[in-house]
């Protein structure tokens, strides 16, 4: 007889959160450098009841969400531009490949001098992140696009627009979906290092509330915060990118 | 050659050489290529890979372009593709984001003055043709290797080109179902009517489909002999008859590549 699935995880989940939350109590384990789970919940539920938890969530989230954005927006027809353009690939293309390799939070620095401690030093920050891999990302796949489609669709008198729309958009689009996720995974791990590295004035985020949990020495903070912010990576793949891949995977018959 | 048929030629090659610069150096694929198409015509180009029969249809296409000569098209010289050449590939090249449907309704779409309706309704009637009328909404991941080039024949097939152009679009399949396209492509080409192009290295195949069959050698690509093949149609692949004349051009070509081996 087999037990289903979800049941072993479950088991084992309760039995560990168990032995922690025994071991903190019991004092083998020192509750300032490893509060009990039971802190931790206690500490997010307060956040969410003061509203301090949500507020910084959306601060963080309305950040990313814009920056990704406006990164989708510009490398989407720069990353197409230099797939086409020869000597803009020559040089947006060079520049592009060597950006992508840089943690968008090294523009920090830069872009506290430029913006000032306000939203746009931190969203450009998020931009940095997006941009490149999605220029790349577009340009690679663009330049990758089985050429018999290509032919195929010039013979049935397709050009122009027509054909970036219909063939060669939809032929590069799993490159294009990867290569966005790709960005937003780097945007996000850059937001978090700047919010935890500078202080905004502008808004109070998941990093800075994280950070504020340091210098408090309030590790239940720390931890609490930690798991907001895997919990709206988690949700975004849920929300978007899983979604998206599965159906592409589906209807191009990539599955299995 | 030039036909000696009463029939306009539909499709003109004057001298046509093709080059390209390959890794290892030039290499002239095609040297002064002449042959006459005629309207209505099902004309085979046979010969060895490497020949140049795919660069031939390439250029007939206006995928590419002739370093010397000229291709005309009934009166107007070919500058690039059209509709009015349409080209069935070696492999399927059905677009995997569409369905069987929008697939074939692809070209139908960059069809002007035609309704949607009408567009849908022609493409649902070669779907049929091809004894695919009941997958119109399937992927063309779901279908056979067969399948899917029924559904690329109809592709081509539904805005009614003036011409076919075909690129060994049975080679990648197993001889039962290549046995059943050929019976499909000789009703679709009776009834219609069509000008139809064909390449293959599969000399029954040729002699099977064509009306005449264009032996080309290769190093470089020329034409070597042409022939008449006047069996009536339908035409069986395992005819006596039609073998009979398979083995003779097999052996003409025989007789060539040892000949430019010689040389
Ligand atoms: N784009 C190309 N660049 C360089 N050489 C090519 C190209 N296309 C074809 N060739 C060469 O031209 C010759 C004819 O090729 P092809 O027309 O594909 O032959 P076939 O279809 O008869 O097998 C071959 O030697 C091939 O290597
Ligand atoms: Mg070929």
């Amino acid at each position: 007889m087999s037990l289903p699935r979800p049941v072993i995880p479950t088991v084992l989940a309760v039995l560990m959160l168990g032995c922690w939350e025994w071991a903190v109590r019991s004092g083998r384990v020192d509750e300032l450098f490893f509060p009990a789970p039971s802190h931790v919940v206690e500490w997010c539920w307060d956040g969410l009841l003061n509203g301090e938890l949500l507020s910084a969530t959306w601060v963080t989230v309305r950040r990313l969400a814009l920056g990704f954005l406006i990164g989708v927006v510009l490398g989407f027809p720069l990353g197409a531009l230099c797939a086409r353009v020869r000597w803009i690939n020559d040089t947006l293309g060079i520049i592009a490949l060597g950006l992508q390799t840089l943690p968008s939070v090294c523009w920090v620095p830069l872009a506290l001098l430029w913006f000032g401690p306000e939203e746009s030093a931190v969203v450009f920050v998020v931009v940095m992140g997006t941009l490149w891999a999605v220029l790349v990302a577009v340009r690679e796949s663009v330049l990758n696009v089985e050429p018999l489609y290509l032919r195929a669709a010039q013979t049935m008198g397709s050009g122009g627009v027509h054909l970036w729309t219909q063939v060669v958009l939809p032929a590069a689009l799993p490159g294009v979906i990867s290569g966005m996720k790709q960005g937003w995974a780097f945007a996000w791990r850059s937001l978090m290092a700047a919010e935890i590295f500078v202080v905004i004035l502008s808004g109070f985020g998941l990093g800075s509330l994280l950070h504020a949990g340091r210098e408090l020495l309030r590790m239940e903070q720390v931890m609490g915060v930690m798991g907001v912010i895997m919990l709206v990576g988690f949700l975004a793949d849920l929300a978007f990118f899983s979604p998206v891949e599965r159906w592409l995977r589906r209807s191009r018959g990539l599955e299995r | 050659m030039d036909s000696p048929g009463s029939q306009p030629a539909a499709l003109t090659l004057r001298n046509v050489t093709k080059r390209f610069n390959g890794a290892s150096g030039p290499l002239t694929a095609l040297e002064d290529i002449s042959i006459d198409v005629r309207e209505g015509e099902f004309l085979v180009l046979v010969g060895p890979s490497g020949c140049g029969k795919s660069t031939l249809l390439s250029l007939l296409a206006g995928l590419e372009l002739p370093d010397e000569g000229e291709i005309r098209l009934a009166d107007s010289p070919v500058r690039g593709p059209g509709r009015d050449r349409l080209v069935m590939f070696q492999q399927d090249a059905l677009f995997p984001w569409l369905n069987v449907l929008e697939n074939v309704t692809f070209g139908l779409r960059l069809k002007p003055g035609l309704t949607d309706d009408e567009r849908r309704e022609s493409a649902r009637h070669y779907l049929q043709l091809v004894g695919l009328g009941n997958k119109e909404l399937a992927r063309p991941h779901e279908l056979s290797g067969g399948m899917r080039q029924r559904v690329a024949l109809a592709r081509s097939l539904a805005p009614n080109p003036r011409v076919l152009l075909m690129d060994e679009p049975f080679s990648a399949l197993d001889a039962l179902t290549r046995d059943q396209l050929y019976g499909d492509i000789q009703e679709i080409f009776t009834k219609r009517r069509k000008t139809i192009v064909l390449v293959t290295h599969n000399i029954r195949e040729a002699v099977c489909l064509g009306d005449r069959v264009v032996l080309l050698s290769p190093h470089p690509g020329r034409v070597r002999e042409v022939f008449e093949i006047d069996l009536p149609r339908p035409r069986r692949i395992n005819d006596p008859a039609l073998a009979a004349l398979a083995a003779r051009v097999t052996e003409s070509l025989a007789s060539h590549l040892t000949k430019g081996a010689l040389e």
